[in-house]
């Protein structure tokens, strides 16, 4: 068997944080590990999809809506000038560091039970995932479309007011001319919404097959700690080679647009 | 175009005092005079983009409509779209129907010789470029007026002169033009009549061949003659 230099972690695994006794019957090799969860990516494992996918599919649900949402609200915050604005700005810029949890948890009163929205009964469904996310991206797309739509109209409020477009209708020239930027904002916001595990958790119980997503699988394959966690170890992997992807599209956009737009 | 005693202020500060004037139709019509004199202001406050403190601008034929007239600005703004693209969204602005907006942006570009500039990004133009495209833009909204803040002050000589042949151009179709300028030479080059401003007054109006060889200020005889004023 091989084995990394320093990477043999059996000894610790008779921890007594770790319940399961077979756990602590081998010793564990980080390569054995790694070749599982190779396996299971590899091998279109069922289940292991069905995680990504859910997770994909909630991600990117609540960052189109929060992209709807926030694109057009940004801009009117960048556009309109009324009393109490700069607080409006510093609120929505702290709201991007709103911790994954109290979004979870503000969702969770809202549809429970006995909350305001109890009863449409979409507490634990993908439905209130896909809300407790959007809530949470919402304020990174409003804020970063505030301050690029702010820069641009600085720039062209001249020539948009010569040929007619002032206040609200320099949005839609806006926002088009600021396209491969603003692409950076829906990107940033999406990286946040699946890497959380915080809010999912709460408003989607983690119920295996049905909300189950691969933040939450991890937390809980950790927790069982039925190692070597092949599972959990493949969808991390798949999370990072995902920020890496988020990266290199935002990479790639910022160069587009230099290139294409100027 | 009449401007009726249009005045401006920042805070307690007058920028520009109860100056009035008549453009008639046709012909180029430079407004002078030392850096703060008003000259950028006059024409923002013609086009609509201030509102005057007091006074107001009046139109021949009653109410300005957008695109009737249009601006060329010192520091051309391109939008983040290629030179073609540029135009048609100014005639989208003004409500040209989308039928027309491609063959008169086009015609634009090729009355200006900017064809082969059609696809290029215009912010990625050079300085010269980017303002004969501006020139393209604004000429395609089919102005009566065409307001120009010192269009070539930032260009070199060799895009200077394509600019005032453009300008010229223009002049000869018969649209009405007032520019700001501060190149003496251009102004002699290119206008009819010269209007001077010094701290926000309008101190001379006078025909261009006047105003340069018997203007009848004391600080407008000083300004052509090279001197500082203030």
């Amino acid at each position: 068997m091989v084995s990394i230099a320093g990477l043999r972690i059996g000894a610790t695994v008779s921890s007594p944080f770790l319940p399961n006794p077979l756990a602590s019957a081998h010793s564990l090799d980080i390569s054995d590990a790694f070749l599982a969860a190779a396996r299971l990516i590899l091998g279109a494992d069922t289940a292991f999809f069905g995680i990504v996918r859910l997770s994909l599919t909630v991600t990117l649900a609540a960052v189109t809506a929060a992209a709807v949402i926030g694109l057009p609200l940004g801009a009117l915050l960048a556009l309109s000038r009324f009393p109490g604005r700069p607080a409006v700005i510093v609120l929505v810029n702290g709201l991007m560091g709103l911790p994954p949890v109290v979004a979870g948890l503000v969702v969770f009163l809202l549809l429970s039970r006995s909350g305001p929205l109890g009863s449409l009964g979409l507490l634990f469904s993908p439905m209130a995932m896909i809300t407790a996310q959007t809530i949470l991206v919402l304020p990174i797309i409003v804020a970063i479309t505030r301050q690029l739509v702010e820069d641009l109209h600085g720039e062209y409020r001249e020539h948009l007011a010569s040929v007619g477009l002032s206040g609200i209708r320099a949005i839609p020239t806006l926002l088009w001319d600021g396209r491969f930027a603003l692409t950076t904002a829906v990107l940033a916001g999406f990286g946040r919404a699946s890497a959380e595990v915080g809010a999912v958790l709460i408003v989607g119980g983690n119920i295996a097959g049905y909300t189950r997503t691969m933040t939450t699988s991890i937390a809980l394959e950790t927790s069982k700690g039925d190692l070597p966690l092949p599972l959990a170890l493949g969808l991390g992997i798949v999370l990072i080679l995902l920020t890496l992807a988020i990266n290199a599209l935002t990479y790639g956009a910022s160069r587009f647009g230099a290139r294409f737009a100027g | 175009m009449t401007a009726e005693s249009l005045s401006y202020a920042a805070g307690s500060k007058t920028l520009l005092d109860r100056v009035s004037f008549v453009l008639p139709a046709g012909g180029l019509t430079a407004l002078v005079g030392p850096n703060g004199s008003g000259k950028s202001l006059t024409l923002r406050l013609c086009h609509g983009l201030l509102t005057p403190i007091a006074g107001e601008v009046a139109w021949a034929n009653g109410k300005a409509g957008i695109g009737r007239h249009a601006m060329v600005f010192q520091k051309p703004v391109m939008l983040r779209r290629s030179a073609l693209a540029n135009i048609r969204h100014a005639l989208s602005a003004i409500g040209v129907p989308y039928r027309e907006r491609g063959p008169r942006s086009e015609r634009a570009l090729d009355r200006f010789g900017l064809t082969a500039l059609a696809e290029r990004p215009a912010r990625l133009l050079s300085g010269g470029e980017q303002q004969r495209l501006a020139i393209a833009r604004a000429w395609a909204m089919e102005p009566e007026l065409l307001f120009l803040d010192e269009p070539t002050s930032q260009l070199d000589p060799g895009a200077t002169r394509q600019i005032e042949a453009m300008i010229s151009a223009l002049k000869a179709e018969g649209v009405t033009l007032l520019m700001a300028s501060h190149d003496m030479g251009q102004v002699r080059r290119l206008a009819d009549r010269v209007l001077f401003l010094n701290r926000g007054r309008l101190v001379e109006d006078a025909p261009v061949d006047r105003f340069f060889d018997a203007p009848s200020s004391p600080d407008a005889r000083a300004f052509v003659s090279g001197d500082l004023v203030w």
